[in-house]
């Protein structure tokens, strides 16, 4: 596949590292990744996936566009209140780069459809808000042996690993099982501070390019931390958990799993 | 005794335990916050009364998940 003087072009910054070269962006414009959530997390990741010419881009979302969402979901717009967010996200990245193929996944990802969904990618970025789906995510990611990044922001603070397949410890290693419904007292919502989601969210996409590319070393076996008040990243050694259910040596978790949200977090009809 | 929390170094009485070190440090439901003592998690009520040593290092890492949070570290 030879590269069209627009492309070259378009993807000369890339192409001029060494490590990365037309070899990189060969190899990036062949990848296929899904972004699980068009919200925080996964608006940065899509857009810079995008801007750096993945070839396809599976987004999966089951929301539409809410105002309290333009604070830091920055793959949307004012005028797309009210619009599915796959639907809006996909624009946004035809916008940005009309080479790049959106898949799009309408609608919530649950046991029965995970399998099937992440079955065509290369990599997947977790950027869902919410811990059932990040266990289904990693559960499922795990039983395919697909590499996977998670994240989680609340706050001031961001975390991030990467799960490579029988290379480290997957989410479930590090956290064993979702907090119960109940444990969740007032429902009442967190926050974030809106650039938490663009610093983790990229730092997604760079974990991405650098598995799909084959660059560098990627974040497993540790859990990155950020603390914006700080400014401290701090990356915390994790080992793989050999009694882990669904990665361990027995494992008991042999096909994904719908856990209960907590019924503040299910949205009014 | 010295121990290393979360990358500080700080004083703490000789024979901690992890649970009493849970409860000095304030975090807010431990049955939540995975811990790590010297690059291995420490699981459960048992293993939560083991006792620390000098030079520990020790890890609370916590459920993060996208604006809603459970539980919320205690540096809040
Ligand atoms: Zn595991």
């Amino acid at each position: 596949m030879a590269f069209t003087d627009q492309q070259l072009e378009r993807y000369s910054r890339h192409i001029i590292l060494k490590e990365f070269g037309t070899k990189g962006q060969k190899k990036l414009m062949a990848a296929k990744a899904l972004i699980v959530g068009a919200g925080g997390l996964g608006s940065p990741a899509a857009m810079y996936l995008a801007a750096a010419g993945v070839g396809t881009i599976g987004l999966a979302d089951g929301d539409v566009v809410d105002l309290s969402n333009l604070q830091r979901q920055i793959l949307h717009s004012t005028a797309d209140v009210g619009k599915a967010k796959v639907e809006s996200g996909a624009e946004t990245i035809a916008a940005l780069n009309p080479e790049v193929n959106v898949n799009l996944h309408r609608g919530p990802v649950k046991a029965d459809n995970v399998l099937d969904l992440i079955a065509g990618y290369d990599f997947v970025l977790d950027g869902t808000d919410n811990f059932p789906a990040k266990f289904l995510i990693n559960d499922a990611c795990v039983l395919s042996q697909k590499p996977f990044s998670h994240a989680g922001i609340i706050r001031f603070q961001g975390q991030l690993t990467t799960y490579l397949p029988g290379q480290g410890p997957c989410y479930r290693c590090i956290f064993l099982k979702p907090p119960p419904p109940e444990a969740v007292p007032t429902c009442r919502q967190a926050g974030v501070i809106g650039a938490m989601a663009g610093v983790i969210g990229c730092l997604q996409a760079l974990e991405a390019i650098k598995c799909l590319t084959g660059m560098g070393q990627p974040l497993t076996g540790a859990l990155l931390v950020f603390d914006a008040l700080t400014m401290d990243f701090r990356k915390i050694k994790v080992p793989s958990r050999p009694s882990c259910p669904v990665c361990g040596q027995n494992p008991t978790i042999t096909e994904p799993q719908d856990y209960e949200l907590a019924a503040c977090d299910l949205k009014a009809p | 005794m010295k121990l290393t929390i979360g990358g500080e170094t700080k004083n703490f009485k000789d024979d901690l335990t992890v649970a009493e070190l849970l409860a000095e440090e304030k975090v807010q439901n431990p049955e939540y916050v995975t811990v790590a003592v010297n690059d291995e998690f420490v699981d459960g009520p048992l293993e939560s009364r083991r006792v620390l040593v000098e030079g520990d290092h020790i890890e609370f890492l916590y459920f993060m998940g996208g604006g809603r949070p459970w539980p919320s570290p205690t540096n809040n």
